[in-house]
């Protein structure tokens, strides 16, 4: 029920619309509950509305967390 | 697709299993167990369905939560949302996710719109707005169901309702709020009841955490020496959080810590926030199926938008409706019983028939193991 997916912003509209992309399907999007939403954005996508933008740099920390966290513990068994 | 797929990787996945054998080992006392409960049904689906529970070791035990709304809307609301439709001939639109909910009089949405009831499915509370812009001649009202991430857009929808002087458009509201939950399982008069669940730990919530912030978990791990982890939906992401809840076990820390770091902040998403508080405020108590009368722990609409809220509306009363009596979903939401130890499990209680709220969406305990994990027992057997 809280299924919610990140999708880039591909264009803005009138009325804090937006039109997202995810997996390559394309959809209107309400940005009413965001600030700030620029095209190039990811968002977190719930029934139609942006929850939250997504921020990259910390997506990116928690990759390379996952694989330190692995390659440490590989390391040592 | 970015932001999905690199949250799924198997190869990263085999280090994070590793990293938690590992620290599972570094205890103080190398005869402990762990047992975390994952609240939200996103976790459990993500558990049973990506093997998380077969990757981990085996004194680390996960508990399904509460946390899908789907599974806990009371029966007596599916019953009033019917009503609406068969006896007072409004349109109601709702999530899909609610058709199936059985309900009173061997009912469910979905059977009273083949009786002729006017039910439609919505993507989102927005179309249920539109619908009832294009169509003035019929009441149109949104089954408003869900937790802290569906409620700032029913909140906008009302808003909007207000500004356009809808006359025909109105919220049947049974947004449900995740925190009081939490502290329901960890101290409600039924603990004494199913006994003392031994919880380690919870794995907190994504998408609700996105719009409250991790702030109001602080209090569970202050006040109960809980640790929590607010973690993502994707498989990695609950692998960490169940390797940073270890951690914090070992340590002796009981902590809120934010594995979901790309989308959640502490304060969480204040336009939400104040959006949801200016359309909505507290029922004094709200039943929650498994979990019977939880106080504070659902939201109404406020006498300023009294006009949207359906049960003002329209002449409707709600009325408690029990569970079966074999039904052991209150003990599996508290984590005191396994899915397979109720008798009801598998026989009579299916997803195709569910019984229990725990069996009604997939996300529910009972339907996640039904799906994924029984094939595990059925081989070691």
């Amino acid at each position: 029920m809280c299924l919610a997916l990140p999708a880039i912003i591909v264009e803005i509209r009138d009325a804090d619309m937006a039109v997202i992309e995810l997996g390559g399907v394309r959809k209107e999007c309400s940005l009413a509950l965001i600030d700030d939403a620029a095209v190039g954005d990811y968002v977190i996508v719930h029934v139609g509305y942006a929850l939250t933008k997504l921020d990259p740099e910390e997506a990116e920390k928690t990759l390379q967390l996952f694989a330190e966290l692995g390659e440490a513990a590989l390391a040592a068994e | 697709m970015k932001y999905v797929d690199e949250f799924r990787d198997g190869e990263l996945a085999k280090g994070l299993a590793a990293a938690v054998a590992i620290a599972t080992k570094c205890a103080a006392d190398a005869t402990r167990s762990y047992s975390f409960m994952e609240f939200c049904g996103g976790h459990t689906h993500a558990i049973s369905r990506y093997g998380i529970a077969d990757l981990l070791p085996a004194n680390v035990h996960m508990i399904h939560g509460p946390g899908c709304p789907v599974c806990v809307l009371p029966i007596g609301r599916v019953d009033m949302a019917i009503a609406l439709a068969l006896e007072h001939g409004a349109t109601l639109c709702t999530y899909g996710d609610t058709l199936r909910i059985p309900a009173s009089h061997g009912l469910s949405l979905l059977k009273a719109k083949s009786q002729g009831g006017d039910i439609r499915i919505v993507y989102s509370c927005a179309d249920a707005l539109a619908l009832a812009q294009a169509h003035p001649e019929k009441q149109v009202v949104f089954f408003a169901i869900g937790f802290e991430t569906t409620t700032p857009p029913t909140a906008v929808v009302i808003r909007q309702a207000q500004i356009l002087g809808l006359k025909n458009f109105s919220v049947l509201c049974c947004h449900v709020l995740t925190p009081s939950a939490i502290g329901h399982i960890l101290e409600s008069p039924e603990v004494r009841d199913y006994g003392t669940v031994p919880l380690d730990g919870f794995i907190g919530p994504a998408h609700v955490s996105t719009v409250i912030g991790s702030r109001p978990y602080e209090f569970f791990a202050e006040e109960y020496r809980k640790p929590v982890v607010i973690a993502g939906f994707e498989p990695l992401d609950v692998m960490q959080a169940i390797l940073m809840l270890v951690k914090q076990v070992n340590e002796g820390r009981a902590e809120v810590e934010n594995q979901f770091s790309r989308a959640v902040t502490r304060e969480g998403n204040l336009k939400a926030q104040n959006l949801v508080a200016e359309v909505f405020e507290l029922r004094r108590e709200f039943e929650w199926r498994g979990l019977n009368i939880v106080p504070y722990s659902a939201l109404s609409i406020r006498g300023h938008y009294a006009q949207f809220d359906a049960e003002k509306r329209f002449p409707l009363s709600y009325r408690q409706v029990a569970d079966n009596k074999a039904c052991e979903c209150g003990a599996i939401l508290r984590g005191v019983k396994r899915p397979w130890e109720c008798k009801l499990f598998g026989t009579v209680c299916t997803p195709e028939n569910p019984m229990g709220s725990c069996m009604v969406s997939s996300e529910g305990a009972c339907a996640a193991h039904y799906t994924y994990g029984r094939f595990k027992q059925l081989v070691q057997a």
